[in-house]
């Protein structure tokens, strides 16, 4: 079944069900769209582990509630707390873009950490995506087009997916 | 009823003021459109809407953001008030238009995009919570008379 789209032939939908399409997830990146991710990480590669952490610190103020799970942290804007973690969540989206056509693979065991560990509820995945795009939104806007925003919200679904996989 | 600190309604009330809102209203529904394509269920008669050039492009989409953005900016006029405020634009969106309120959480989130898209260093974390905050309640009161 091919997914109609009002889009032309440059943003051709991938025909679900066949080889290359993820049976975990419900989208699937097109060439044009991970082109544009690979392009844009080479750019956000230079500054990862700043993106990363003031995606947090957009989650932390926004959505106060997300904080339940960092009672640990000292999770004060600039702490060593944040910076820390900030770049471990940049490290698992490289992780994810080099290994962009087996995001599962790459992910594994960041699912099963997720799953069995620290069982973060799936909603908060879409906040912390948007708070991703909000930080490269603000850092790169002349990268950030209509396209380049779709490919990063998609890709980071595929993410989300990926790591709530494994809950039950 | 939804309560902004006097910081928060600072912060919404600077940014606005620089904002165009003739421009990032288009830019707005064209993302929303762009972004998550079945909100173009909306729009049959938009005309083209097939590729985001035709999407960011399309005068429709231009003129129609731009009415969006300028009802959200009776939202920033009436924050301590947005219940009342939205309470016909509610009914409208249910009986008349029947949009899923979900959609009003997405078109918020475009709103917050596009600011830090402009607005860059200046759309800060806090500044950001505070649109965010905004975003949401307005959200609720479009859907609140809903039935």
């Amino acid at each position: 079944m091919i997914m109609e789209g009002s889009r032309g032939a440059s943003t051709q939908r991938p025909v679900l069900g066949t080889p290359g399409s993820s049976s975990a997830t419900t989208m699937s990146l097109t060439k044009a769209e991970k082109t544009i991710i690979l392009s844009m990480w080479g750019k956000i590669s230079t500054q990862a582990d700043a993106v990363g952490t003031q995606a947090l610190e957009r989650l932390f103020a926004s959505y106060p509630q997300t904080k339940t799970y960092f009672p640990h942290f000292d999770l004060r804007p600039g702490s060593a707390h944040l910076r820390t973690h900030g770049a471990k969540v940049a490290a698992a989206l490289g992780d994810a873009v080099k290994s962009i056509d087996n995001i599962a693979g790459a992910l594994s065991k960041l699912s099963e950490m997720h799953a069995y560990v620290l069982r973060v509820d799936p909603v908060n995945f879409k906040l912390l995506s948007h708070c991703l795009l909000v930080t490269v939104a603000s850092h790169f806007p002349a990268d950030f087009t209509a396209d380049a925003h779709t490919a990063w919200d998609k890709f980071l679904s595929i993410v989300s997916c990926v790591l709530t996989e494994k809950y039950r | 009823m939804v309560h902004f600190t006097a910081e928060e309604k600072a912060a919404v009330v600077s940014l606005w003021a620089k904002v165009n809102v003739e421009l990032v209203g288009g830019e707005v529904l064209g993302r929303l459109l762009v972004v998550y394509p079945w909100t173009q269920r909306f729009f049959d008669n938009f005309g083209n809407l097939s590729s985001e050039s035709a999407i960011m492009g399309n005068p429709k989409v231009k003129a129609h953001g731009k009415k969006v953005l300028t009802s959200f900016g009776n939202a920033v006029k009436h924050m301590d008030d947005l219940k009342d405020t939205f309470a016909e634009l509610s009914e409208l969106h249910c009986d008349k238009m029947h949009v899923d309120p979900e959609n009003f959480k997405l078109l918020g989130n475009m709103i917050l995009i596009v600011l830090a898209t402009h607005f860059s260093k200046e759309f800060t974390p806090q500044v950001q919570a505070a649109w965010q905050k905004l975003t949401t309640a307005v959200a609720n009161a479009l859907a609140h008379r809903y039935h």
